[in-house]
């Protein structure tokens, strides 16, 4: 290995770390040096002891080794691409383009669908590689795909070559598609076509493409009303105990407390009246009553779920909660949370009850806020606190923004927290900013956001 | 025994041959910890060998095993040293009159006088030895703290001592559940290893090789369920701890095949709380009706 391989690898790692960096992983220059120093140890030709060495010294915890993992295949595919292009090298010189004019096969196709059927069968990862980039020679050019957007060229080349996981009994009992392909190595496969055609996008155009940040959809919270109820669950567990291990810890002028006059005479009789140890006065939490408001329209129920069950889980911190869901009208749901354990048995009973009161199935902010006025106006403390979680989605209708501030005026705070990320606010039916003036409002869809905020609720429930 | 492996296969082979089949990544962590004298920190759900790794290492390696189990208020006296007060006590009783007060002040505090605990006891020993310091989470952000120092230069600052250099480099496993965020500082020293559960064929062939008389059949069924119980919403999902005890109580029961009787009769020992149970009996009791496939 030269010294100038040598460079460009570590020139190449720092620039992971840098992507890494960009995508919110911590990567110190700690953790660069053992990455050097694992390197040194692990033959860096081989590439999972390259990429363990990578993830065991630069990302630390379960959600970084997501994003490593996804930043690592990225930048490496990116990584041969750029070199390639610097270099000049063109693959598709080869027999395997077709001539000119794109009209002629240049492949039996019968025999190229037989061919990947048997590889994808057997599981034969080269063999599909080579297939993968044979198929997309052959179809790219002649109209089967070609529509510019890789997504939709891998489903249309999928479909030319009659790929298909479901068994196929109008073939003959040898061929491989008779019972159908297995699922796993089909998804291989098309992950392959893809990485063909972008390999190809690039060929034509000569330029990368840009890098994209990972969505922050991949790490957002557990969606799909019952999908994965187990993982809400998992995540409700783990709040709730990082929750309760902090918080003890106060800092700066937080710390300071009072002196409590009787405990520390008390204590000094021991001293012969001398006031050696200072007692100060506990400093007691003051839990604060809650108000939950939360919209359980389709758009949002899951979020909404997840929350009232995260608040659920935390009653302990607060005087009382009250729950509410809503979509065109109100309704408590306190009880439902006291009565069952389970959070499927929750998630279910608030679906089915809170839909009793609607019509439409529509949104009604307005008449939401008339509606529970009404019932706590008697109630509604002047230390309460009024959490609002919805987005915001008036579907064209009232949103009758004064009767909601009337609402956060009788409230000591009144706090929404929107599920959509920022970029779609006041976009479309959206009336956020309407009701902005009133409440401190906040951005929530992912766990981490989530656990932010509970964390400000808490912390500033025990000032 | 005490040479370090040489490359990441030779300890892959040592670890599999003192019963504990690691997988690639986890052999290339503690390969690169024992090459590079870093702590590993490993982080997974109960029960998928975390505990399992360190004692395995420490049998590969030839070495003694120290173990801090750690919980809530756990503090230096118990993690690190103690004075041993009574002796000190004795001795200054012993010493009667006579004796200057200087004398008596360097005698009570050398290390005769120091009761040792684990983490003092690792980095002194005379020959290294693998420190297990287990569930770290449980502990408060103090003691992490307190653990800087040992894990980045193994050394320990007694006050009234000074500084105890260790006299051989122990290899340091951290576990973790993960039930709190742990420090960055204390995150930056490690090595980083997450452990899931294994899957099914792995997890197989760890089930084979603890109870080789179970028929292979017989054991391909027994993970299958077990990873079908793992994907409910349990309080408590079963470890592979639990698979292997399993199986040797349908060796010991002399099953042939997991029919729904033999489930009912020995669900107990993968499932251990009263609501799992009836979950796990209303969902996967009719999959083990099923008889396992013959081949």
């Amino acid at each position: 290995m030269s010294t100038g391989k040598a460079a460009t690898l570590d020139a190449g790692v720092l620039a992971l770390a840098h992507e890494l960096r960009a995508e919110g992983v911590r990567v110190g220059t700690a953790e660069l040096l053992d990455a050097f120093a694992a390197l040194a140890e692990v033959g860096w030709r081989e590439r999972e002891d390259f990429r363990g060495a990578l993830a065991a010294t630069l990302a630390k915890s379960p959600e970084d080794r997501r994003v490593f993992d996804l930043v690592f295949e990225r930048f490496f595919f990116t990584a041969v691409e750029a070199a390639a292009l610097r270099e000049g090298v063109r693959e598709w010189d080869g027999a395997v383009e077709g001539p000119a004019d794109g009209r002629a096969e240049p492949l039996d196709l019968e025999e190229l669908r037989a061919q990947i059927a048997a590889a994808l069968a057997d599981f034969d990862e080269a063999r599909m590689r080579d297939l993968a980039r044979l198929a997309v020679a052959a179809l790219a050019r002649n109209g089967a795909a070609g529509a510019g957007v890789v997504g939709i060229d891998v489903q249309r080349i999928r479909r030319a070559l009659a790929l298909r996981s479901d068994p196929q009994p109008e073939r003959e009992e040898s061929d491989p598609r008779h019972a159908g392909l297995p699922k796993e190595a089909l998804r291989r496969f098309e992950e392959m076509l893809r990485r063909e055609l972008e390999r190809a996008q690039i060929e034509r155009t000569g330029t990368l493409p840009p890098t994209r940040p990972l969505g922050e959809l991949d790490r957002a919270l557990p969606s799909g009303p019952a999908a994965d109820l187990a993982a809400v669950h998992r995540v409700v567990a783990q709040l709730r105990r990082r929750l309760a291990t902090q918080g003890g810890e106060l800092r700066g002028a937080q710390r300071r407390q009072s002196i409590d006059i009787r405990r520390t005479m008390r204590a000094s009789l021991q001293t012969g009246g001398v006031p050696i140890v200072i007692r100060q006065r506990r400093r007691r939490p003051r839990r604060p009553e809650l108000y939950v408001l939360c919209d359980v329209s389709t758009s949002v129920t899951s979020a909404s779920v997840f929350f009232l069950s995260v608040l659920d889980a935390l009653h302990d911190s607060f005087r009382r909660v009250r729950s509410f869901v809503f979509i065109e009208r109100v309704s408590e749901v306190s009880d439902i949370f006291a009565r069952e354990r389970s959070f499927a048995a929750v998630s279910q009973a608030i679906s089915r009850d809170a839909g009793v009161a609607d019509i439409s199935g529509y949104t009604d902010y307005g008449r939401v806020w008339s509606e529970f006025r009404a019932m706590v106006e008697d109630d509604l403390d002047p230390r309460a606190n009024v959490i609002v979680l919805g987005d915001a989605r008036t579907n064209g209708r009232d949103p009758r923004a004064a009767e909601f501030a009337a609402l956060a005026a009788r409230a000591r705070r009144t706090l929404w927290l929107n599920p959509e990320p920022r970029l779609y606010w006041d976009y479309g039916d959206s009336v956020i900013s309407a009701y902005a003036r009133y409440c401190e409002v906040f951005e929530c869809w992912t766990t981490r956001q989530l656990e932010e905020f509970v964390k400000s609720l808490t912390s500033a429930a025990a000032r | 025994m005490d040479s370090l492996p040489e490359s990441v296969t030779e300890l892959a082979d040592g670890l599999r041959a003192v019963g504990y089949l690691p997988e690639s990544s986890t052999a290339l962590v503690a390969y690169l910890a024992v090459r590079l004298d870093k702590p590993i920190l490993v982080e997974g759900p109960a029960g998928v060998g975390k505990t399992e790794l360190a004692k395995a290492l420490a049998s590969h390696l030839g070495r003694e095993l120290v173990r801090l189990q750690c919980y809530e208020g756990l503090d230096e006296a118990k993690a690190l040293y103690e004075w041993n007060y009574r002796k000190q006590l004795l001795r200054i009783q012993a010493e009667a009159t006579g004796t200057g007060w200087s004398e008596v002040q360097d005698d009570i505090f050398g290390e005769e006088f120091l009761l040792a605990r684990p983490l003092l006891s690792a980095i002194s020993a005379v020959s290294p030895v693998v420190l297990l310091i287990d569930e770290i989470d449980k502990t408060d952000q103090e003691f992490e703290a307190m653990l800087l120092e040992l894990l980045s230069d193994f050394q320990i600052t007694i006050p009234e001592l000074g500084r105890i250099s260790a006299s051989s480099q122990p290899v340091v496993v951290l576990t973790s559940n993960n039930s709190r965020e742990l420090t960055e500082a204390l995150k930056r020293r490690c090595l980083y290893l997450w452990l899931d559960y294994p899957a099914l064929e792995h997890e197989l062939a760890i089930v084979r090789l603890h109870a080789p008389e179970l028929a292979e059949t017989v054991a391909r069924k027994l993970v299958e369920i077990v990873a079908m119980v793992r994907e409910l919403d349990l309080k408590k999902p079963p470890s592979i701890a639990e698979s292997i005890d399993w199986a040797r109580a349908l060796l010991l029961l002399g099953a042939r095949d997991i029919d729904s009787e033999t489930f009912a009769q020995t669900m107990s020992v993968i499932v251990k709380h009263r609501t799992d149970l009836e979950i796990v009996a209303a969902r996967v009791g009719l999959a083990a009706a099923e008889p396992a496939h013959r081949n």
